[in-house]
C-alpha cells in the first residue's frame, strides 16, 4: 500500500481528501531508482480547477514519455489543509509519490491568471523553497514558469529562475536534456541557467536588469549576462498532428470542474479581436486533421471512461473541418451515453442543427458574445459581430426551441461612451423584442429569458489595446449602474436579467497585467504581511488588503492603470517576441482609435508578423 | 439482465465518499466496455445502483452493487476486464448473474459482517483487560445507548441488533443488523462500550473493515442470513 504524506488523522478532518492522495486513473507510477529528473508540475489553485486544465495534461503526459523522467502534480493545499501544514512544519509534496516538492529537480509552475500570484508563493513557502529566486542555492529545485501570464512575467519574474516563452511541446525535452548533463558534471545552479537562457524560448530574469526613466517608466531593459539573448522569442507547435497529445489523461476521483475528453481541435484564432490576448500570442493558426482527431477522440474516450467529450478552441467555428469532426462524434458516440459538448460555436443554421441533437433545448441557453453594446465600438474592438447578424441568429434559434439566452459585454473599453454602454441594455432588450415578435404567441414556451453579464475590460500585453487606460473602481461600478438602470427603462425589461463583476478585483489584473518588476515587492507583502492568498476565490479576496500593501510598498496603483502611455513607452513584455509585431499592434491600435475594423487572416493578411513561424493559417493555399 | 458485482476498497482510496465511488465506478464500466444498460433522455445515465454506502475513511472486502446489461461475457472474463481498468485499492471480487425479478441489492440488506481494530496508537493499554471489559459489556441482555436523530434523543436497546460477536487476536468481530428498517454502525457499539465506561473514544480511534452484505431469506421468526451474492450464479 502506497504511503501517504498526510496521517489518517489529517485527512479525515480536512476537506475532500482525495484531492491530496493522487493513485488516480492513468496517473503515472514510476521506479524512481530508475529516474534520472524529478519534475513537480504545478497549478497554482486548488485540486478541481488545476485537475481541469489541458496543458498541464499535455506536458504531464510529455514529460512521462521519457524513461528518464518523472513528471508529478502538485496543486494548492486548501485553506484547511494549509493551516494544517504550517502547524505541524508539514512539507508540500507531490500527490503521485508523495514525496515532498523540495527534493524535485524542477518546480513547475503554470500562470494562468494573474489572481494565482499569491498562490504561487504558498506553494514555494509551504514547499520550504525560498520565495526569492536570489535565495535559492543548488539544494533547491530551479522553479519554471509557463502558461499565457508570462506574456508579460516580470511583476512574478524575482520568485522564478526561468520562463518558458509559449507553447511547451518544443523545447522541454532539450531544457531536461541539458539539465541532465549539468547534473552529470557536477550541478552548478547558475552555469545551468546560463546554458539554458541559450535555448530558444527560455527567460532567465536575473540575467536582465532594468533601469527606469524618472516618470517610473523603462528606461531599457539589458541583459546582464553574454548568454542571455536581447529578445526572448515564444516557441510555437508546428506539426499539429503530434504525438504529444495526451491518449490517456489522468481521471480524477472527485468531480472537477471539467471532468470530461478535451480535444483540442486547433490553436490560435484568425479574428483578431483586439482587445483578446489569446487571439495575438497564439498566432497563427494552426489546426489539427480530421483523421487525428477522430482517432484521439476515440482513444481518450476509451481510456478515461468520461461521460462527456468537449472540443476546445478559441473559436471553433473557424475550424475548417469543423462539420466533418462534429459529425463523426454524433455518429460515433450520440445515444451511446456520451454527451458532447460544442463550446465557442457561432450561432447559424449549421450549430443550432447540431446543439438540437446533442443537448436538451428546454434546459440550455444560447450564448453569444457581442463584447461590447454598439457598433460603434464593437468596430473599435474588432469584433465582427453586428446587432443583424446576432439578431438573425437569436431569431433562428427562437424558431429551433430555444428561450435563454446569454450575451456578454465588456465595460470600460477604450473611448466608451454613454451610449455605447445604454447599448448593452438595448441590444438586450431588441433580442428579447425578436422573440415576441417571430414566435406567434400560441407556439411560445413561456417568457424569454435574456441575460447580459458584463466584465471590466483589462488591457493586456500584446495586443492592439495594450496603451489604453483605465478607470478608477467608482468609475467601473458607475458604467455597471447606468446599464442596470437603462435595462430597466426597456420595453421588455420584465424578460431581462443583468450580472455584473465587482470592480476591485479588475483594477488589481490591470496592475499585474501591464506591471514591472516593482510589483513583486507588493505581491510579497500582500502574501506575507497581510495574509492575501486565493485572491481568484471571491470568499477570500480582500481588497483592503491589498490596498494596504501597496500603500506599504510605495507602489501607485493608478501609475499602471489610469496612466495614458505614449505609443513610443518601453514596456516590461518588449523583450518577449510573440510573432506579432510592436508596428502592427500600433496599426492596430491607430486603426481602433478611428473605428475601423479589420479583416480576419482568411479574408485578408494583415501582416502582424506570426508568419515568421513558418507555418499554419499563413501559408494556407500556397505552395 | 441484472448482474451483481462484489467489491472491495481499501488502501488510500478509503479517503473517496460514496459518490465519487459511484462516478468512479460508471467510468470503470466504459473503460472496460461493459455493455451496460443507459436510462433514455438527454443526459442518460447507467443502470446501477449500489446495496449500501460506505462511510469515509472506512474499508470493505465485501461491498455490493447492481447493474443491469444487454449481454456479458462470463463471469471470470468480466472480473479480469474489470480489474484490469482498476486502480490500486479497488478490486472486483465477484460478477454474478441474478434472477430477472430479483431485487436490487439496497432493499435487500439486513446484515453486515464488519472486522474492527484500533488505529495504531489508539489501542487500550491492556488489551486483554479490554477484551474481557467488552465481551462482559456484549454480554449484557440489554444495551441501552443514546440514539440521536436530527429531531430528538431517544433511548434504544442496541443489543437484539448485535447479531455475532468475537474477538480475535486483536480484532473485533460483529454481525450487525443493517438496512432500512433496522441499522446499526459498528462504531456506535465501541462507542456505547466507552461512554459505559466513562472514558473517551477518539474519533479517529477505529479502522472498520466491512467483510460481506446479507439478505435475510428466512421468515419474522428466524433469521436466515444469505450473502448478497450468493443470491447469483457465476456466468459460465
Amino acid at each position: 500500500m502506497r504511503k501517504l504524506a498526510l496521517s489518517d488523522e489529517i485527512l479525515l478532518t480536512i476537506e475532500k481528501p482525495v484531492r491530496y492522495i493522487g493513485n488516480e486513473v492513468n496517473s503515472v507510477t514510476k521506479d524512481l531508482s530508475k529516474i534520472d529528473i524529478r519534475f513537480a508540475m504545478c497549478f497554482p489553485d486548488v485540486y478541481e480547477i488545476g485537475m481541469s486544465h489541458l496543458g498541464i495534461q499535455i506536458l504531464y503526459d510529455m514529460f512521462n514519455k521519457r524513461e528518464d523522467v518523472y513528471c508529478e502534480r502538485v496543486y494548492s493545499p486548501w485553506v484547511d489543509l494549509d493551516k494544517i501544514m504550517r502547524k505541524q512544519n508539514i512539507p508540500l509534496f507531490a500527490v503521485e509519490s508523495q514525496d515532498p516538492v523540495k527534493c524535485f529537480d524542477f518546480l513547475g509552475i503554470t500562470l494562468q491568471y494573474e489572481m494565482c500570484y499569491t498562490n504561487i508563493l504558498q506553494i514555494l513557502e509551504l514547499s520550504q523553497i525560498p520565495i526569492w529566486s536570489k535565495d535559492r542555492t543548488n539544494e533547491d529545485p530551479i522553479v519554471i514558469g509557463g502558461g499565457p501570464c508570462v506574456y508579460n512575467p516580470e511583476p512574478i519574474a524575482d520568485f522564478f529562475d526561468m520562463f518558458y516563452m509559449g507553447e511547451g511541446e518544443t523545447r522541454y525535452y532539450e531544457l531536461l536534456d541539458l539539465y541532465k548533463e549539468c547534473k552529470k558534471n557536477g550541478f552548478d545552479r547558475h552555469e545551468f541557467l546560463e546554458l539554458a537562457a541559450e535555448i530558444p524560448g527560455i527567460y532567465v530574469p536575473a540575467f536582465y536588469d532594468v533601469e527606469y526613466n524618472e516618470d517610473g517608466t523603462i528606461k531599457a531593459m539589458t541583459p546582464n549576462n553574454p548568454h542571455a539573448p536581447k529578445t526572448v522569442r515564444k516557441e510555437i507547435l508546428l506539426d499539429m498532428d503530434t504525438e504529444l497529445y495526451p491518449d490517456k489523461p489522468v481521471v480524477p476521483f472527485i468531480k472537477v470542474t471539467q471532468d470530461r475528453v478535451v480535444l483540442e481541435i486547433q490553436r490560435g484564432c484568425i479574428r483578431g479581436c483586439r482587445f483578446c490576448q489569446a487571439g495575438q500570442v497564439y498566432r497563427p493558426v494552426r489546426e489539427r486533421s480530421l483523421e487525428y482527431l477522430k482517432e484521439t477522440a476515440k482513444k481518450m474516450l476509451e481510456s478515461t471512461g468520461h461521460e462527456e467529450i468537449s472540443l476546445s478552441s478559441l473559436s471553433s467555428s473557424d475550424y475548417s473541418n469543423l462539420k466533418g469532426i462534429v459529425e463523426y462524434l454524433i455518429d460515433e458516440f450520440n445515444g451511446k451515453g456520451i454527451n458532447i459538448s460544442l463550446p465557442s460555436l457561432r450561432i447559424d443554421a449549421f450549430s443550432l442543427d447540431v446543439m438540437s441533437k446533442v443537448q436538451d433545448i428546454k434546459k440550455s441557453s444560447l450564448t453569444f458574445a457581442p463584447e461590447a453594446g454598439s457598433q460603434r465600438m464593437r468596430d473599435v474592438i474588432n469584433k465582427g459581430l453586428t446587432e443583424e447578424i446576432i439578431l438573425k441568429g437569436a431569431a433562428e434559434a427562437f424558431h429551433g426551441g430555444w428561450n435563454k439566452v446569454k450575451l456578454y459585454f465588456m465595460l470600460g473599453l477604450p473611448g466608451e461612451k454613454e451610449e455605447d454602454i445604454k447599448g448593452i441594455a438595448e441590444l438586450s432588450n431588441a433580442v428579447a423584442k425578436t422573440y415576441y415578435a417571430e414566435i406567434p404567441k400560441e407556439k411560445r414556451n413561456g417568457r424569454v429569458m435574456v441575460t447580459a453579464s458584463t466584465s471590466f475590460f483589462v488591457p493586456k500585453p500584446f495586443t492592439p489595446l495594450q496603451w489604453a487606460s483605465m478607470f478608477t473602481k467608482e468609475d467601473y461600478l458607475g458604467k455597471a449602474r447606468i446599464v442596470n438602470q437603462t435595462m430597466k427603462e426597456q420595453l421588455n425589461h420584465k424578460s431581462l436579467k443583468y450580472n455584473w463583476h465587482e470592480a476591485d478585483v479588475t483594477v488589481l489584473e490591470g496592475v499585474f497585467a501591464r506591471g514591472d518588476r516593482k510589483i513583486a515587492q507588493v505581491i510579497y507583502t500582500a502574501y506575507q504581511e497581510f495574509g492575501c492568498v486565493y485572491d481568484a476565490w471571491s470568499d477570500f479576496f480582500d481588497n483592503d488588503k491589498w490596498l494596504a500593501a501597496f500603500d506599504k510598498c510605495g507602489i501607485d496603483i493608478e501609475f499602471y492603470t489610469l496612466r495614458e502611455r505614449s505609443l513610443d513607452e518601453v514596456f516590461p513584455w518588449d523583450f518577449i517576441d510573440v510573432g506579432v509585431t510592436k508596428d502592427f499592434l500600433k496599426r492596430e491600435w491607430n486603426k481602433a482609435m478611428n473605428g475601423i475594423v479589420s479583416p480576419n487572416c482568411r479574408e485578408k493578411c494583415q501582416g502582424c508578423g506570426a508568419m515568421t513561424f513558418g507555418g499554419g493559417v499563413c501559408y494556407e493555399n500556397k505552395n | 439482465m441484472k448482474i451483481r458485482i462484489k467489491f472491495s476498497k481499501t488502501g488510500c482510496v478509503k479517503f473517496m465518499g460514496h459518490l465519487d465511488v459511484m462516478h468512479y465506478f460508471q467510468k470503470a464500466m466504459r473503460r472496460a466496455k461493459v455493455d451496460i444498460k443507459y436510462s433514455e433522455g438527454y443526459s442518460p445515465h447507467q443502470i446501477m445502483s449500489f446495496a449500501s454506502p460506505l462511510s469515509l475513511g472506512h474499508t470493505t472486502s465485501g461491498d455490493y452493487f447492481d447493474i443491469e446489461v444487454h449481454s456479458t461475457g462470463t463471469s471470470d472474463e468480466m472480473i479480469k476486464r474489470l480489474n484490469d481498468v482498476m486502480v490500486e485499492g479497488f478490486e472486483v471480487l465477484s460478477y454474478r448473474k441474478l434472477p430477472d425479478d430479483s431485487k436490487a441489492a439496497m432493499s435487500l440488506v439486513a446484515a453486515c459482517d464488519y472486522e474492527v481494530s484500533f488505529r495504531e496508537g489508539y489501542e487500550p493499554a491492556d488489551f486483554e483487560a479490554f477484551k474481557k471489559d467488552f465481551t462482559l459489556f456484549l454480554s449484557q441482555s440489554e444495551i441501552n445507548v443514546v440514539k440521536q436523530t436530527k429531531k430528538s434523543e431517544r433511548l434504544v436497546d442496541i443489543k437484539p441488533l448485535i447479531y455475532k460477536f468475537n474477538i480475535k487476536d486483536k480484532t473485533i468481530f460483529m454481525q450487525l443488523a443493517s438496512g432500512s428498517i433496522e441499522n446499526l454502525k459498528p462504531e456506535l457499539v465501541v462507542k456505547a462500550f466507552f461512554d459505559y465506561k466513562q472514558s473517551e473514544l477518539s474519533q479517529f480511534a477505529l479502522l472498520i473493515h466491512r467483510t460481506q452484505m446479507y439478505a435475510d431469506a428466512g421468515d419474522e421468526e428466524h433469521r436466515v442470513l444469505i450473502a448478497l451474492e450468493d443470491l447469483g450464479e457465476d456466468i459460465l
